[in-house]
């Protein structure tokens, strides 16, 4: 160790100049966002509860393609396929497992037919087991609860698809 | 009032006067502590660009005592593998000593519960002891991590030990005595005493190098960051406590924190005039004792929000090869000016 080395480790020169930062830090702006009372900004791309929408006119935009089951890496979705009395191929069975599901969003960007969506709802919760295991029907009702927010959110990204 | 009360009690006074006065030094002590858990938290939390805590009560001034609670309800778990009696006995062999120090420290003049002679000699004493919890801790957990946590504890311990006590041989040989009050006011005479500039006078400046290498000894000590090896969470999870929970964890937690409260407070006395004004023109008091203290304490903050954990052989080198090397060096020095003609103590 060089003499000017010895010197500036005996007088802590560093050890102080570190201790500079912590104390200038001591005094900065917090960055500490108080959820609930403030909240981050939100993108429309946000990927949080699951919906299932449907077509103005009512109908279910689910044809039971089976490609959100095909590319779901966590495998939480499944679907049961059926032909219904119109001839029309509809699902009779449309799970998610959210325990299961990784919120990748890949389910939304494969349907075809922009049936399933992530929605902006992260604030949710199950009390038993089984809360967190998402029916056809649940889908549905939060797709209906949702859909202005739904369809806001993928008219203002349609631009960059 | 005092005489009264001694009329009313008769012979069992002595022991009704020093009850009181323990009464008067401990329940401070322990909202102290209590709320330097909540400073720490928040100057931490500041350095970090954080708020700290800021639900229970105004500003978050409640947390510690909503963590007091919860401590005090929770389940204390003894694992089955553990030495049933000294399981119990490491909490209060930790807790006991940093207590029962508090009895030879001088609050201001006459303030103190046992004035005793050998006063700094009790303190180093009692101080040794607390090894014993950790040690006692950590072997009756029966858990290879409380086990290493209290072999790095005990090993530490001892070797900031010997640093320290070559330091306080210095600020012996300038006081000629180890009664704490008597090393304080010896700090308020000198040259620059009576110019008004107590300051200068007291001990820290003669003594720089063995000021600062007693405060981070005290700081490893007290196994505190940068020097908190023995509970290294990202190592040994919280090593000797790491079996403890409810209020035997509270034990160990509240004897840290005594003893980071008594460094800063011994080293206020030892090098910084205690009670005494830095300047002519101010009375003296406890509440400069105070002040001088919280700055110390602070400083325990400020180091913990700075630096990352020492590797364990930077610690040991530390200790032996660097900081007992200073302090013989200063003793030479210390002594040799003492009988020296330049020397400022006659």
């Amino acid at each position: 160790m060089s003499a000017l080395g010895f010197l500036r480790s005996l007088f802590l020169t560093e050890l102080r100049r570190g201790m500079g930062v912590t104390w200038r830090h001591l005094f900065r702006r917090k960055i500490t966002v108080q959820y609930p009372e403030e909240r981050t900004p939100q993108s429309p791309r946000f990927r949080g509860l699951h919906a299932l929408r449907r077509y103005p006119n009512g109908e279910e935009r689910c044809i039971a393609c089976k490609l959100c089951e095909a590319i779901c890496p966590a495998m939480a979705i499944t679907i049961e396929a059926e032909k219904r009395a119109d001839g029309s191929r509809r699902a009779v069975r449309y799970d998610i497992d959210l325990t299961k599901c990784i919120f990748c969003g890949f389910c939304e960007e494969a349907c075809p037919v922009d049936a399933i969506v992530e929605t902006r709802q992260f604030e949710y919760h199950g009390e038993k087991r089984g809360d967190l295991y998402l029916t056809k029907e649940l889908l549905l009702a939060i797709g209906d609860r949702y859909e202005a927010q739904i369809a806001a959110d993928r008219a203002r990204d349609i631009k960059y698809r | 009032m005092v005489a009264a009360m001694e009329a009313f009690f008769g012979a069992a006074w002595p022991v009704v006067w020093s009850a009181a006065k323990i009464i008067a030094l401990l329940v401070p002590l322990l909202v102290a502590v209590a709320y330097l858990t909540y400073a720490e938290r928040k100057v931490i939390g500041y350095m970090q660009v954080r708020i700290g805590p800021n639900r229970v009560g105004p500003k978050g001034w409640l947390q510690p005592i909503a963590d007091a609670l919860k401590l005090l309800f929770k389940e204390v778990i003894v694992p089955s593998e553990a030495h049933k009696v000294l399981y119990f006995v490491g909490p209060v062999m930790a807790l006991a000593p940093s207590l029962l120090v508090w009895a030879a420290v001088p609050m201001t003049d006459g303030w103190v519960v046992a004035d005793l002679d050998a006063g700094l000699l009790f303190v180093l004493a009692v101080i040794s002891l607390e090894v014993y919890g950790i040690i006692i801790a950590g072997w009756a957990s029966n858990s290879k991590y409380a086990f290493l946590g209290a072999m790095r504890a005990s090993a530490q311990m001892i070797s900031y030990e010997v640093a320290m006590g070559f330091g306080l041989i210095c600020v012996l040989l300038i006081s000629g005595s180890l009664n704490l009050s008597e090393i304080v006011r010896q700090q308020g005479n000198g040259f620059f005493a009576e110019l008004g500039l107590t300051f200068l006078s007291w001990n820290w400046l003669p003594l720089l190098p063995i000021a600062v290498v007693y405060f981070i000894s005290g700081v490893a000590e007290t196994n505190r960051a940068p020097f908190d090896l023995p509970e290294g969470e990202s190592e040994i999870v919280a090593g000797h406590m790491i079996e403890y929970s409810g209020m035997a964890f509270a034990l160990f937690f509240l004897a840290e924190y005594a003893n980071m409260i008594l460094v800063s407070f011994l080293t206020a006395i030892l090098f910084f005039g205690g009670w005494l004004s830095p300047v002519g023109f101010l009375p003296d008091g406890f509440l400069w004792l105070a002040l001088k203290a919280s700055i110390f304490l602070f400083l325990f903050l400020w180091l913990r929000a700075t630096f990352p954990r020492f590797r364990y052989d930077h610690v040991m080198r530390l200790g032996w090869k660097v900081f007992v090397p200073i302090t013989l060096v200063w003793l030479g020095v210390v002594a040799l000016w003492m009988v020296s003609p330049l020397s400022i103590w006659r």
